[in-house]
């Protein structure tokens, strides 16, 4: 039977936007899995991690409780899915925040009619990763399973926000094991990876992009010593930082990685039986081509 | 030493979970667990400790808060469990609305051009946004940061993954609603500081 979840994609996972790898292998994903995505009409940016500087705190809340507003008019559905980790991140602190702190609430309520918006509180932001692991199971994830990908030699990066604060799962925040069980349901072999929980330097790529190569080359340098044929995550922060600015790293360090990162989502329709292009593998920026042999 | 407890006060009123300071027990695990460590001119816990000691301004000009990456180590190790990472983004704000921040601050800047990328149409523009960030110090400076770039940005087009849209002019259709929303609630912080 479909499940139906209404959607929070973000503004990375817009068409042409840097994580359309991760839409587009998530929409292949649930399709195989028949999930259906109902996104969130007509909704906003969340400004992710670093809205605080100059949005503050009220406004900063507002654009996610906007977003709640809209799901709830649009839906009598409880759950709303994000697969990005700082749009879950910032749906979840928000609606905590408004269940908790009653003058929030109260300034919400008035902020909101200002769009014409209501918002209760009662809804429930999940991570799909979530979804997965709780609604389809890890028995349903390792069944659909046609191309084992045996041989493969992976680190999962699990970061920073899909992990902390909230966790998936009641997974270890310091030692999350859900990234590896899902490598190895796939077939592959997970390998202790010492940067798996590290930082990816997130938004401060933009701004610092110099320090932030140096935390970038960290997680390169312990999934290459890790003897990993690739990476992957479930961030389109980690997912971008890690990848897109390995030449950078490269120049800046005289090192030679070239490692490709790609997303569980890539992973699971990749061992699934999906093909190259519903893995959305054509999008990868380093070449992820020890997949190819698994991959029509 | 006296200490002047007016800034104290003012940071555990005014800035966002400031009250929550109050009970650090200065461990200094928070201090520990930044990923760009060597880069804080002082930790967490040594501008909580400033702040109960009354260092305004020390606290205020300090580019430490900017160095945070939100990565929510401390949070989720702090003994005390105080929400560190929404009181460092707090001060980075107050400093802001206190204007002791420094504009030119990199990551203040960023977080500028990026508000206003996203309250224009109400999502990221990406194109837009990057070219606005390497223009900032003017054009030949931004023509040799897009020039230092250019690779990545190649390969961004070259996957999919940038949008040819440098204006970015869409809106979203509630747009007008937005606008009125996040106006409403500026002034209703601005009410706040100002009683
Ligand atoms: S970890 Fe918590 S209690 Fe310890 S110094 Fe940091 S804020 Fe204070
Ligand atoms: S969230 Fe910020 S303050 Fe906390 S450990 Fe990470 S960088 Fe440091």
């Amino acid at each position: 039977m479909t499940k139906t979840y209404t959607f929070y994609p973000g503004c990375s996972s817009e068409k042409k936007a840097s994580a359309a790898n991760l839409d587009i292998s998530v929409q292949s994903m649930c399709h195989i899995l028949d999930i259906r995505l109902n996104e969130i009409k007509d909704w906003n940016c969340c400004s992710a991690s670093i809205g605080y500087a100059e949005g503050g705190e009220l406004p900063r809340l507002a654009l996610s409780a906007r977003n709640l507003g809209l799901a709830q008019k649009q839906s009598h559905r409880k759950d709303v899915v994000a697969t990005c980790a700082a749009c879950w991140l910032a749906l979840r602190e928000t609606n905590d925040r408004l269940n908790e702190d009653a003058e929030i609430k109260a300034e919400m309520d008035e902020v909101l009619q200002a769009a014409h918006l209501t918002y209760d509180g009662s809804l429930r932001p999940r991570h799909l990763v979530e979804v997965l692991i709780e609604d389809i199971g890890w028995d349903t994830l390792k069944e659909k399973v046609k191309k084992p990908l045996t041989g493969l030699k992976i680190a999962g990066y699990v970061g920073c926000q899909t992990n902390r604060p909230f966790g998936v799962c009641g997974d270890s925040f310091e030692n999350p094991t859900y990234l590896d069980k899902m490598i190895e349901i796939c077939g592959a072999t997970p390998v202790a990876f010492d940067k798996k929980v590290a930082c990816c330097g997130g938004a401060l790529a933009f701004s610092e992009l110099e320090k932030v190569c140096g935390l970038i080359k960290d997680i390169l340098q312990s999934a290459k010593d890790s003897g990993a044929d690739l990476i992957v995550t479930p961030c389109p922060v980690c997912q971008l930082n890690v990848e897109v600015y390995q030449d950078k790293v490269n120049q800046m360090f005289g090192t030679r990685f070239k490692i490709p990162v790609v997303y569980y989502s890539q992973l699971f329709v990749a061992a699934w039986g999906g093909s190259w292009k519903q893995a959305a593998l054509h999008q990868q920026i380093v070449p992820a081509n020890v997949l190819k042999r698994f991959v029509r | 030493m006296a200490y002047d407890l007016s800034f104290a006060k003012d940071v555990y009123e005014n800035a966002e979970e400031g009250h929550w300071i109050k009970m650090c027990m200065q461990c200094g695990v928070c201090a520990g667990s930044c990923p760009l460590g060597p880069h804080w001119e002082f930790s967490p816990r040594q501008l909580f400790q400033m702040i109960r000691a009354g260092k305004a301004e020390e606290v205020l000009k300090s580019e430490s808060m900017w160095m945070c990456v939100s990565c929510y180590h401390c949070m989720v190790r702090c003994p005390r469990g105080l929400p560190i990472t929404h009181i460092v983004h707090g001060l980075a704000r107050f400093a802001v609305e206190k204007k002791r921040a420094d504009k030119d601050q990199v990551t203040r800047r960023f977080a500028k051009i990026l508000w206003e990328n996203m309250e224009r149409g109400g999502r990221i523009g990406e194109m837009a946004l990057t070219t606005k960030l390497y223009m900032v110090n003017g054009i030949p400076d931004g023509v040799k940061k897009g020039m230092e770039m250019k690779d990545q940005a190649m390969s961004m087009l070259k996957s999919g993954r940038l949008k040819m849209d440098p204006l970015h002019l869409s809106r979203i259709r509630g747009h007008a609603g937005f606008k009125a929303m996040l106006k409403k609630a500026r002034e209703i912080e601005q009410k706040k500081r100002e009683s």
